[in-house]
């Protein structure tokens, strides 16, 4: 594969007729609910238009008939691989709105959670993408390593999935005992694993062949169409909010950010590869650096008291009761907060207006702004690359409708 | 983020070019927010993108929000980016409710699309058009997006109840339609 990685147009013979063919919205290729209107000349996609809103179901209206503690489950579940940074970028802005500090503690354990949910992501994209491309084994490679990071969700928090493990505050509970061994065990076995991942794909003639120069989007045009995350990182910006913004633990964290050279889709897998083993070393730094401490914050007009004090102390009785039934209430102010998701800038829109219960949530949800690169990666090329190309892409439709 | 001072500086620029431009500035839980009168709002979002020294090239988020019962009620967000100097600034364009003015339920508020200057803001757009029944004039193809096309209502505005559409299933339809 020594040739230039840079797109050429197609030659064809012209074809006379267009064809309109739709995709979707239940084939497997799609990732999802995502249908897919496209017109065909021959092989070739000369026109797409993704029809989305299948998997809608309102979160954000009815988020704003919960209080704000009752909001969080809700939000995990638009983009449902990435459940960790919902929680993350919702209970960071209403933190932020009712100007309350987190533990040290509480911020390196949100930070160990996310990077874990991050490698949690990427193999389940890099698994379900492989398959679209023909290599099924690495499906079974992937979720192997992906069900050992479930087995550690569900250890701390007690379910596999949503997990409800971030407060307004802090997290739900310490990590049990034998929490720390499980995961070193865990982070020392990742790196080998990407490895071999590699070594599956990297000397694969038709894997290879199907993503490098394909689906090259130039940087200047990501960055207009707001693409960011690996996306972008694979067309050479090295644009990572875990850098840019200071949140959470990532300050006092050492890991670099992988770019890609040409945007092509072989950039695009080595760039999360790469992420999956810089994502180890932050959890690793985390474990390293957990400092002692409480792991919520002990604000008892937003977090609830222990359990332990309920049946000795009146006044916790009646926060837990007041928390509890009506929630807390937040000052007025709109406020919005970016985290860096797997698939890029996941912003969270909180309106307050002084009640227990947010005016509004939005979430600007990266899978939904970076699925209108898809028509510039697909256009033109043939289907077989439009499959890889959104493969690439990496959407969830949870989270594009939600 | 801009400072104070550097934020003063921005709106005493813009209303050089564009008097009455700029209607407030602020911060709010140290975020900087330019609020526009939205008939000039083309014109901030442009220089704020274009003038020397600004630079604002990525449009991080637009969103709306309904603030009934405030006057004026609708608002979008827009939630530019400068990469280079990581800052933030929110500009926000104020919409009065028409219906309201007039009487009329149907007249909805206006306002022009950025998508010429930011495409990214083509599907932002039209989920805001979608939601709150917001008109960008000048969107390429101002269709709902993530409701079915045939859906009347705007669901994301604060008088929308909530439960209030009834799921209609055909067992239902046909024991009590």
């Amino acid at each position: 594969m020594a040739e230039a990685r840079t797109q050429t147009p197609l030659e064809v013979a012209p074809q006379t007729e267009v064809m309109t063919i739709n995709i979707g919205p239940h084939h497997p290729a799609t990732h999802g609910v995502l249908r897919l209107v496209v017109d065909l000349e021959g092989e070739i996609v000369r026109e797409l238009r993704p029809v989305i809103g299948y998997v809608h179901t309102g979160i954000e209206k009815s988020c704003e008939d919960k209080s704000y503690w009752k909001v969080i489950p809700f939000v995990e579940r638009m983009d449902y691989v990435s459940y960790f940074f919902q929680m993350e970028a919702y209970c960071g802005a209403v933190e932020r709105l009712v100007g309350l500090e987190i533990p040290p503690r509480a911020r390196y354990l949100r930070t160990l959670f996310l990077e874990l949910n991050r490698i949690h992501s990427h193999l389940v994209w890099l698994g379900t993408t492989a398959l679209d491309l023909g290599a099924i084994s690495m499906l079974w490679y992937c979720f192997r390593e992906r069900d050992k990071i479930l087995d550690l969700f569900e250890m701390a928090t007690g379910q596999r999935m949503h997990t409800r493990y971030f407060q307004v505050g802090g997290v739900i509970e310490d990590i049990p005992l034998g929490f720390e061994e499980k995961l070193r065990e865990f982070i020392a076995d990742m790196p080998v694993r990407v490895g071999q991942y590699q070594a599956l794909l990297d000397r694969n003639e038709i894997f290879l062949s199907r993503t490098k120069g394909t689906g090259i989007v130039p940087r200047e045009r990501l960055l207009e169409l707001g693409v960011t995350g690996p996306l972008l990182r694979a067309a050479g910006e090295p644009w990572d909010l875990r850098k840019a913004f200071d949140y959470l633990a990532y300050p006092e964290m050492e890991f670099k950010i992988p770019v890609g050279t040409v945007g092509d889709n072989y950039d695009r897998y080595r760039v999360r590869l790469a992420e999956m083993v810089e994502s180890v070393r932050i959890i690793e730094q985390a474990l390293d650096g957990l400092p002692e401490g409480p792991h919520i914050a002990d604000d008892r007009k937003y977090v609830l008291p222990p359990r332990s004090e309920l049946s000795t102390s009146m006044e916790s009785l009646i926060h837990h009761f007041k928390l509890v039934t009506e929630g807390f209430r937040v000052p007025p102010g709109e406020l919005y907060y970016s985290i860096e998701c797997p698939r890029g800038e996941l912003g969270c829109f909180v309106v307050a207006d002084g009640s227990s219960k947010p005016a509004r949530v939005h979430f600007r949800d990266p899978s939904f702004v970076n699925l209108q690169a898809f028509r510039d990666m697909a256009v033109d090329t043939y289907v077989a690359d439009m499959i890889a190309s959104l493969g690439m892409l990496d959407p969830i439709l949870g989270g594009v409708d939600r | 983020m801009p400072d104070a001072p550097g934020l003063e500086l921005i709106r005493g620029e813009i209303e050089q070019d564009h008097p009455g431009a700029v209607l407030d500035t602020g911060f709010e839980h140290e975020q900087a927010y330019l609020a526009v009168d939205p008939g000039q709002l083309l014109a901030v979002l442009t220089w704020l993108r274009d003038a020397p020294g600004q630079g604002y090239r990525f449009l991080s988020s637009l969103h709306a929000a309904d603030y009934l019962p405030a006057e004026p009620r609708f608002a979008v967000h827009y939630e530019l980016l400068n990469r280079d100097r990581v800052e933030r600034i929110r500009v926000k364009a104020l919409l009065a409710d028409p219906a309201a003015g007039d009487g009329n339920a149907q007249s909805l508020p206006e306002i022009d699309s950025c998508v010429e200057l930011f495409p990214t803001a083509e599907f932002q757009e039209r989920e805001v058009f979608d939601f709150f029944g917001i008109v960008f004039r000048g969107h390429p193809d101002l269709t709902r997006i993530l409701l079915p096309e045939d859906y009347v209502g705007w669901p994301q505005r604060r008088d929308f109840p909530v439960g209030g559409e009834p799921v209609t299933f055909t067992f239902n339809e046909r024991n009590y339609g």
